[in-house]
């Protein structure tokens, strides 16, 4: 199989299949042991499906690392409005690419994951909320879920078992803080995609005003495998806190940017050295954005010693996130990366909070300005007094996101930035 | 009691009930948290972050409009970190915010500017070029600057959850984000979007009617009563060189909550309309003389006790209750005798869906049942014309109280062996009485309405009377006081107490009772037409 780049260290359990166009088959999926994990489901019980969840620890991969299960539970047990199923197929963040391959590759591996979750929320219908630009990505999901239908694997009486369980994909209009789960449930529902106000949460008002539980396409992509071979068999891999494993899509200078699945606890130094063949053109490493975009950046001193599980990046000062690890070679100009990255937040935020609406904006201006050779250290003190107030400030962490690499930039690379401010006043701009 | 609970807000301790607010629990020990979004009207969206405040415990600031308050909570409204938060949030404001405030309507009376006063920075640090959306007319009295907007959607939200017709959104994201219309579908044809003016916490959206009149700081504020129909809505006369500039929707849950119609907030004009009568005049066979009230009202005291013959009146459903009660006690005084009004009614009801007590009601006049109650007929047309037949054919005393009798003509009661009027203005069936005497508008007297649903509500003088014209309860009283040798009510408060004694619909109450809310009267009669 030749999916782009593989690795002898990687455990491919979710990416067992990337590569194999068969896979995307229902015939296929189904003689290599598909939809057994459903059925086994239905024959445990919801109480037991959630338990087995619980038992392996699987947390979120959207980025926030929430234990799946416990999210699970948080569903009413006897239901007396209709429940809903949200899966998270909005991938945005910039840096990831995961999810985008597992409906690509392995279609009915999710279908299969939503359908078990689904059932173990006790919800009759699931939705799947595909980012609008993934053209590729939803015709094959539209199809396997046609697919599945026909075959009695979703619809009415799934298996015979009794079980009814719609699927629906819906397809975005391409709006990054629509994979918010609020505000893609405002999407959803046709509403201008903004993020709500929580309380209340989704398991009490999520979706049409219905208890909801929102997952990201990896966490439910895990699930059938945690139905089939039991909560302890996903915990041979990872940590204690942090077990199983992970997709981790590494991007910019190595010499085999892809997807690897790794367990989690991964060396960040041997996933850039051993599994991505090291720096691209022998360069040295400045930087790393372990978790996407929205997560602190690290120098080369902390990469040497982060763990790629969710307390092991903590413990340097920064979050595993969805795991998008982005490289950056000694060439990089780190001021332009962050304004880059600010840039997109003020071009994704919803616009309801003010320090999010005008502070992603207004530090795109700044940095652009410093970039040009125009800025002063003050601006530097500016922008984090500006950090500080839009984190935490808003309804969701989007403001955040957008202040953490500059916060950490300045704390880590503030020689760039002056470098830059000199310049400036030396060729007199400023 | 278990649904209270206490917390200490500021070092105060309160007792509020359970599912309160910060907000609310702040203000029940004088703290007003800023805020721009939230208004008590509308949904929380807790968007614009200004009313973050800090709670013990709590991971983050939190905002105070949407936060329930709980049991044993500590709560700081002006911690370090709630006022770092809320110098935040107005630097942002300002970043692309022009402060054109010296040509702009809401200076004055800006929360922008109030809040960046109190606590904001005295310099934004902002260096960057300012985004410029421009000037946009919203259709009706509405204009648009975009520039000023700070994006708290009230307008939004006052027309989808209040009025309930959708003509505004949020169009784009992020700081492209600017409130529009749908395409050339504007706020024509609705019927509260003048309320959005009064929501918009700054310049952003103003008054066509009031655009560059007046600033705010140079208008004076009179509590008034909405002349315009018989809801009665609770409002603000704002005026400045003896005019009225414009009028404000004053906070009343019970009648009109904070809004008002845009056909009564606009319908002002008449009310400083120049050609008063200013003098009593008075007809004799040398034609017509101005004199003063003394001589005047000696003269009709005089011939009232001359004629023979009962009396008729014509009254107006825009007099006060205290004027109504005195034409009444008069035309007792005088033997007795009909009196009938005339009201202009509208075809429909305009109700505001979200507060639906809450109507430009029918009878385009403010005191219809106020008429109702003091025993006056209802007569002519909805056009508020007509039905005059038996008076105009009358041949006794004829007297008239604010109608302006603009469908009759010079010929009105000629048989009549006196005729009186008692009004604002002149005209061809005005001109012919025999006793013409200028009397008060609303505006520039002190009195009752009472409202379509019997409530009784006062009104302040905001104007200073032109001439020599005088509330009409002062003079029909001083004609009751000489016909009967009784005292003639010096004030308002004893032309009402009269009122009270006489009606008892009316009775126990008091100006003190009213207040500036108003009160019930104690009896209902249908108002006639509904
Ligand atoms: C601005 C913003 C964007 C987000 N975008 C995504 C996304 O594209 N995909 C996703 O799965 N989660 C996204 N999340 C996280 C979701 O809100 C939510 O936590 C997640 O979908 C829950 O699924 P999980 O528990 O399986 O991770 C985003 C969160 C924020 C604040
Ligand atoms: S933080 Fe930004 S993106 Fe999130 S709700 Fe507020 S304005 Fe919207
Ligand atoms: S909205 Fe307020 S701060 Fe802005 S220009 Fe007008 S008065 Fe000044
Ligand atoms: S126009 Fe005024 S009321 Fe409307 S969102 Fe802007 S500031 Fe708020």
């Amino acid at each position: 199989m030749a999916y782009p780049y593989v690795s002898d260290r990687e455990v491919r359990v979710l990416s067992k299949y990337f590569g194999d166009p068969a896979q995307r088959r229902l015939d296929t999926y189904v003689e290599r042991g598909g939809y057994q994990a459903l059925k086994k489901a239905f024959e445990i019980g919801q109480d037991a499906v959630i338990d087995e969840v619980k038992t392996s620890g699987l947390r979120g991969r959207g980025g926030a690392g929430f234990p799946a299960g416990v999210k699970w539970s948080f569903m009413p047990k006897q239901p007396t409005k209709p429940h809903y199923l949200l899966c998270n197929a909005d991938e945005s963040e910039p840096g990831t690419f995961k999810d985008r391959e597992l409906m690509r590759w392995d279609p009915h591996q999710l279908i299969e994951g939503i359908l078990i979750a689904s059932y173990a929320i006790r919800a009759k219908h699931a939705y799947i909320y595909c980012r609008g630009e993934f053209f590729e990505a939803t015709q094959v999901l539209a199809k396997a879920v046609e697919d599945a239908y026909a075959k009695g694997y979703a619809g009415a009486d799934i298996m015979g078992s009794g079980n009814d369980i719609d699927i629906t994909v819906h397809v975005g209009a391409g709006a990054y803080i629509c994979g918010e789960e609020t505000g893609l449930m405002n999407s959803l529902e046709g509403r201008r995609g903004q993020p709500r106000v929580k309380p209340p949460f989704p398991a009490a008002v999520g979706a049409f005003g219905m208890p909801s539980t929102v997952n990201n396409v990896e966490t439910l992509s895990a699930v059938p495998h945690i139905i089939t071979h039991g909560g302890q068999w996903y915990r041979q891999w990872g940590t204690e806190k942090s077990p199983g494993t992970k997709l981790f899509c590494v991007s910019g200078h190595v010499n085999k940017p892809g997807n690897y699945e790794l367990p989690l606890g991964f060396p960040l130094t041997e996933l850039i050295e051993d599994v991505c063949g090291g720096m691209r053109d022998g360069k040295a490493l400045k930087a790393v954005i372990p978790g996407g975009s929205s997560v602190p950046l690290l120098n080369a001193e902390e990469c040497g010693r982060c763990n790629l599980d969710y307390e092991g990046v903590q413990a340097v000062g920064s979050m595993l996130g969805c795991a998008s690890v982005i490289v950056m070679d000694e060439d990089t100009d780190i001021v332009k990366q962050v304004r880059r990255m600010v840039q997109f937040y003020a071009h994704e935020s919803c616009g309801q909070c003010t320090p999010c609406r005008e502070g992603t904006a207004w530090m795109t201006k700044v940095l652009l300005r410093i970039e040009e050779g125009r800025g002063t250290e003050e601006d530097l003190d500016t922008l984090l007094e500006m950090s500080r107030q839009m984190t935490g400030t808003t309804i969701c962490v989007l403001s955040d996101s957008a202040a953490a690499p500059v916060v950490s930039s300045i704390q880590k690379f503030k020689d760039e930035y002056l470098a830059l401010i000199r310049r400036g006043e030396r060729v007199g701009v400023a | 009691m278990a649904d209270t609970i206490t917390l200490t807000i500021d070092g105060q301790e309160v007792s509020v009930p359970k599912g309160t607010t910060l907000l609310k629990a702040a203000e029940k020990v004088g703290k007003d948290v800023p805020h721009y979004c939230y208004h008590d009207g509308l949904s929380s969206p807790a968007m614009c972050r200004l009313c973050l405040v800090e709670v013990q415990g709590a991971p983050k600031p939190m905002p105070a409009c949407v936060t329930q308050a709980m049991d044993g909570q500590v709560v700081s409204t002006e911690s370090e970190l709630a006022l770092d938060m809320r110098r935040g949030v107005l630097e942002f404001y300002l970043v692309n915010h022009p402060l054109d405030c010296p040509i702009c309507d809401m200076s004055g009376e800006c929360h922008l500017q109030d809040y960046v006063h109190e606590e904001g920075r005295d310099h934004g640090r902002s260096r960057e070029p300012k985004r410029v959306f421009g000037r946009d007319d919203f259709g009706g009295d509405v204009l648009f600057y975009g520039d000023r907007c700070v994006m708290c959607t009230r307008c939004v939200r006052f027309m989808n959850e209040v009025e309930q017709d959708q003509r505004l959104c949020v169009v784009e994201r992020g700081n492209r984000s600017v409130i529009d219309t749908f395409f050339e579908r504007g706020l024509e044809g609705t019927h509260w979007h003048d309320n959005i003016v009064d929501l918009c916490p700054v310049g952003a959206l103003v008054s066509k009617d009031f655009l560059h009149k007046a600033r705010a700081w140079d208008l004076d504020h009179t509590p008034s009563v909405c002349p315009s129909c018989s809801q009665g809505c609770n409002i603000e006369l704002h005026t400045r060189d003896n005019l009225v500039q414009r009028l404000k929707p004053r906070e009343n849950l019970e009648v009109n909550a904070f809004w008002m119609c845009d056909h009564g907030r606009l319908n002002y004009e008449w009310i400083n309309h120049g050609e008063r009568a200013e003098a009593p005049l008075v007809r004799d066979q040398g034609g017509v003389k101005a004199m003063g009230w003394k001589e005047a009202l000696t003269l009709l005291v005089a011939r009232l006790g001359d004629v023979e013959g009962t009396v008729k009146a014509v009254a107006s459903p825009f007099a006060s209750n205290e004027d109504l009660a005195a034409l009444q006690a008069l035309v007792e005084s005088l033997g007795g005798g009909d009196i009938v009004y005339r009201m202009p009614r509208a075809e429909d009801e305009i109700v505001l869906k979200g507060f639906p007590t809450l109507a430009r009601r029918r009878d385009l006049a403010p005191n219809g049942r106020g008429a109702d109650l003091l025993g006056l007929r209802r007569v002519g047309g909805d056009d508020g014309t007509g039905g005059l037949e038996d008076v105009s054919a009358h041949a006794g005393v004829v007297i008239v109280l604010g109608d302006g009798l603009a469908d009759q003509g010079a010929d009105f009661a000629s048989g009549a062996a006196l005729r009186v009027h008692l009004g604002t203005r002149s005209g061809p069936a005005v001109a012919t009485a025999d006793f013409v005497l200028p009397i008060t508008t609303f505006a520039e007297q002190e009195g009752t309405f009472t409202n379509h649903e019997g409530r009784v509500q006062r009104f302040w003088p905001a104007l200073n009377a032109p001439g020599l014209a005088r509330p009409a309860w002062l003079v029909l009283g001083a004609l009751v006081a000489e016909g009967t040798g009784s005292e003639t009510p010096r004030r308002a408060d004893e032309a009402f107490a009269r009122l009270v004694a006489a009606h008892d619909a009316f009775s126990g109450l008091s100006y003190d009772d009213i207040g500036t809310r108003g009160a019930v009267v104690n009896d209902t009669v249908p108002l006639s037409g509904d």
